[in-house]
């Protein structure tokens, strides 16, 4: 049995203006030991998921439908005071800027002890020990002279070093990173990502790793689910969505990433944008910018289906339904 | 006047040694309580480039190595504290003061949201610098050019009744550029001009700019700190690392062989889409304060290659060749040949 399970997870935003739906029936599991990556632009509810999972929706946000479940039970029905011990020991969350993941008025080393002592049984002594050794392992140098100071007088890098440590010190199965290298320079960014693919790989952890930069899930993630619209699109092995990407959209997503490898004239381009939530088009999501739209598409939401090693969220995957733009683009 | 528009590959812009450096000092009286000095910040530290017209010149380094400084001084908005600035082979503060020097020249900001009046529509937003300089005076002439001007960045005339605020981000950017080529620059300098932007739509700015660049034959200082967009945009390329540029080449040169270790760092430590599957070694450390740069190189207590003379001496720029092209490397490991390349 997967560790995670999310089946057909919605959520959504009341408003004056109607109800928004922010995602819309997301369903995806995640293996012990597994990262599965979450990819997508902004706005396509990549966040909200891992918020949804954690039961941190900002109000008025709300889980409207499906359900999350964790090793088999339930998590997205419990009540604020069920669901507290279950974050920090059994989801640990990392999150885009580790300035406002720190509290600034306490020593990093308190908050570690803190978090570990809300979750562990641990002696002040044990829990500091434990402290120290956790920001050794994340690779703080004189970890032991450096405990008692506070976030302030840490660099960036260093200080994500201890929003990692902190995310993992209570051992959770699973942890959620929110864009964990975005706000770092690149030669600090392959730290931070060497780091975290070490640590929950010695700690049997799970990761859901949501990040708009495909070089990163390319280089860390397992699986990973491409996103659009509040949908998935795509889910598969990582090599076989970067290399063979199935949907449309994730084809037109690889190829409007520059190479390092190599330079060329043009770069790939989707036209158009990423429909507002209130505006979302009838059938697929995409149909309105996709190169290979038929009928279909327009009426009818497609369901993820096999295709090659991936599950793709479009009908020209459909073994038995007709497809008239395939029939119509050979032609 | 000069007119260099005939000749093809004569420089636009040219920077010969130039510094910057800001006073970060605390204020007066905590000064005198504590008996500190004043406190400088040395941002751009003995710079040299040429932009020939045409083409682009790309500046690529992490946060805080002067990058944006560079931008800056460029288009005048800050003078250098050393060395000088060099526009069509005039001064470039002398270039600013005339109106028709100084509208050949523009800007395209990185945040769409912060660099748009919120209060002004968009036809406003971009007949603003045809009005400053007065280059068409009746009414119908300007809607006609801020027509024209938006269809060539692929919006509608009609969206110039609309307000920033109803476009989307890579939308703003388009208005940006619409308004930055209002005044018909010749030279444009952007800086990071799509980092707030997603990357389909990051795609589409990118081949806007160069079509643009084609059609009109604009010159470009493009500041950035994505390789890979970087790789895509430019002739010549510098890497900056703590205010100097360590390798200065064409772009395909410094890609395919790079020489200094921190242009080997870069490349290596990018994470990208070949990667799938591959385990790297890091390099460690991180980018030390400007405010107190190491001695010597200031790259050496990060490099791998890093000897006494390294601690100690700054590096000259060492000219190299390359298929491209002759690369200006900063390294005395590439100097004494140690770097094993």
């Amino acid at each position: 049995m997967a560790l995670l399970e999310v089946d057909r997870l919605t959520v959504e935003f009341p408003t004056r203006r109607g109800v928004l739906r922010a995602l819309d029936e997301v369903s995806f599991d995640i293996e012990v030991g597994e990262v599965l990556g979450v990819v997508g632009e902004s706005g396509a509810g990549k966040s909200l998921t891992g918020a949804a999972i954690i039961g941190l929706l900002e109000p008025p946000g709300r889980v409207a439908g499906g359900q999350v479940r964790l090793d088999g039970m339930r998590i997205d029905n419990l009540s604020r005071d069920r669901m507290r011990p279950i974050r920090g020991r059994q989801i640990g969350a990392i999150f885009q800027d580790p300035l406002t993941t720190l509290n600034p008025l306490y020593a990093v080393g308190h908050q570690l002890v803190e978090t570990m002592q809300a979750h562990l049984k641990l002696s002040d002594r044990d829990a500091r020990e434990r402290a120290v050794r956790w920001l050794e392992e994340v690779g703080i140098p004189a970890a032991r002279q450096r405990i008692d100071a506070y976030p302030h007088e840490f660099s960036g890098g260093m200080r994500q070093r201890v929003v990692i440590a902190l995310a993992l010190c209570a051992e959770p199965r699973l942890v959620i990173a929110d864009e964990p290298t975005t706000a770092l320079d690149v030669s600090i960014q392959a730290q931070i990502i060497t780091l975290l693919k070490r640590l929950t790989k010695d700690h049997g952890t799970s990761v859901m790793l949501v990040t708009h930069d495909m070089g990163v899930i390319a280089e860390t993630a397992d699986r990973v689910a491409v996103m659009y619209a509040g949908r998935i699109c795509e889910i598969g092995p990582v090599r076989a969505v970067v290399k063979q990407p199935a949907h449309p959209y994730t084809e037109g997503l690889m190829g409007s990433i520059p190479s390092l490898a190599q330079r060329v004239e043009r770069l790939r381009q989707i036209d158009g944008a990423m429909p507002r939530l209130n505006a979302i088009p009838l059938g697929c999501a995409f149909n309105p910018r996709c190169p290979k739209v038929f009928q279909r598409c327009c009426t009818e939401r497609p369901e993820l289906l096999a295709a090659g090693d991936t599950r793709v969220a479009c009908w020209l995957y459909d073994a038995y339904g007709d497809k008239p733009a395939l029939a119509a683009t050979d032609a | 006047m000069r007119d260099g528009a005939e000749d093809f590959g004569a420089p636009m812009l040219e920077a010969i040694g130039v510094s910057r450096s800001f006073d970060v000092s605390k204020p007066w009286l905590q000064r005198m309580l504590t008996r500190e000095g004043r406190l400088s910040l040395l941002a751009v530290d003995d710079i040299s480039f040429v932009i020939p017209r045409g083409t682009t010149l790309s500046l690529v380094g992490e946060s805080g190595c002067g990058k944006s400084t560079v931008a800056r001084m460029a288009v005048g908005l800050y003078a250098p504290s050393g060395g000088q600035i060099k526009f069509e082979g005039q001064p470039l503060s002398a270039a600013r003061a005339q109106p028709v020097m100084r509208r050949r020249m523009n800007m395209i900001f990185q945040d769409p949201y912060a660099s748009l009046n919120p209060h002004w529509r968009v036809r406003d937003i971009v007949a603003e610098p045809i009005r400053a300089f007065g280059l068409l005076s009746s009414y119908a002439d300007i809607a006609g050019r801020v027509a024209a001007l938006l269809t060539q960045v692929g919006l509608a005339p009609a969206d110039g009744e609309k307000f920033p605020h109803e476009f989307s981000g890579g939308q703003r950017q388009r208005i940006s550029i619409a308004r930055a080529l209002s005044s018909e620059p010749e030279f444009l300098v952007c800086d990071e001009p799509t980092s707030a932007l997603d990357v389909s739509v990051q795609a589409q700015i990118l081949n806007l700019m160069r079509d643009l660049q084609v059609r009109l034959g604009l010159t470009y200082l493009f500041i950035s700190h994505n390789l890979a967009v970087v790789r895509h945009m430019s002739d010549r390329l510098g890497v900056m690392y703590l205010g100097r540029i360590v390798e200065l080449g064409p772009g395909e040169a410094v890609f395919r062989t790079p020489r200094h270790p921190y242009t080997r760092l870069l490349l290596e430590a990018i994470p990208d889409l070949d990667m799938v599957g591959k385990s790297r070694t890091p390099v460690g450390g991180e980018v030390p304060s400007p405010i107190d740069p190491p001695p010597g190189c200031t790259f050496h207590p990060r490099c791998p290659l890093a000897d006494a003379r390294c601690r100690a001496e700054k590096p000259g720029h060492t000219p190299v060749a390359a298929a491209q092209g002759e690369v200006l490397v900063a390294c005395h490991a590439v100097e004494e040949g140690r770097d094993g390349a």
